[in-house]
């Protein structure tokens, strides 16, 4: 039963814009890549945030991403294996992987109130793309019923951390 | 005055009727009611909430995420991991506006009224 599940064919490039390509969604393996690369982007630039900064707003903020993307990540990973899914690597989460890459090795060259400002400016425009990746392309593709309220869960936890985001962007100009 | 109609089975409801109850035993006082607020893919419902002093509150967190239910004015401070329960008994009348410390755009309120 499960097998026919994740019996797609053809694995569509995704585009994380939104762009509308006319070849078939992502599978669930690679949505379950997709969504576990996001959410460890995220506990990454937590991390990185709780190692620079000394504002404590900023702090209290990359614990809760820390915090709740470790959470989601630690369901996902239970998820793929009840569901004996492989997570498959592919353009889309190497894409993300490499902006990652690039935007903390930029963050790493700033400190003070310069780190916090890139680092928080950062946060809403990446919870902005995943939001929209969720919504356009993820959620809809997702074929198991699991995965995507799992992926329903993690859109309204981007969409309330990217609230936030700019909560505490406002406060920092 | 408000008459609880006197439903078999109920008589604690029946406040300030304790002349009808004759066939109950001994009084005691009226039991408080249990409000529940489920919290579920970071919103608690219902966000709005009714009670009287003396009423407990309990939280469901049915997220796979830490949460809490938090008054900022300081009257109570649940914290909530991942499919925990909680439970605050209100003690004073007044307007609540609470949230989770860690998600702030989660809110919620709860009126309370003065017993009786």
């Amino acid at each position: 039963m499960k097998r026919t599940i994740f019996a797609l064919s053809g694995a569509g490039l995704i585009a994380i814009a939104g762009a509308a390509w006319a070849t078939p969604g992502p599978t669930d393996p690679q949505i379950a890549h997709i969504a576990y690369t996001a959410d460890s982007i995220d506990v990454a630039a937590g991390t990185q945030a709780l190692a620079k900064s000394h504002n404590p707003k900023v702090r209290e903020f990359a614990e809760e991403m820390v915090r709740d993307h470790t959470a989601v990540n630690d369901k996902a990973l239970a998820l793929v294996k009840k569901l004996g899914v492989t997570p498959q690597p592919n353009p889309t989460s190497a894409g993300l992987q490499s902006q990652a890459t690039a935007e903390r090795a930029k963050l790493a060259k700033l400190s003070g109130a310069a780190f916090d400002k890139a680092y928080v400016a950062n946060e809403v425009a990446y919870h902005k793309t995943v939001n929209g990746a969720l919504e356009q392309t993820l959620i809809p593709s997702a074929q198991n019923g699991e995965l995507k309220s799992l992926l329903q869960t993690g859109l309204k936890l981007f969409q309330e951390h990217q609230a936030h985001a700019e909560q505490l962007a406002g406060g920092l100009r | 005055m408000v008459f609880s109609t006197a439903r078999r089975r109920a008589p604690i409801l029946a406040i300030g009727a304790a002349l009808a109850l004759a066939a109950c035993g001994p009084n005691h006082a009226p039991a408080p009611a249990v409000h529940t607020v489920v919290i579920d893919q970071l919103a608690f419902s219902p966000k709005a909430t009714t009670a009287n002093v003396g009423d407990v509150v309990v939280w469901v967190n049915k997220d796979i995420l830490r949460h809490s239910a938090t008054d900022p004015s300081g009257a109570f401070d649940v914290d909530l991991p991942a499919g925990a329960t909680g439970k605050t008994v209100l003690k004073q009348a007044g307007s609540i506006k609470y949230a989770c410390r860690y998600h702030p755009g989660m809110t919620g309120t709860i009126s309370v009224a003065e017993k009786g």
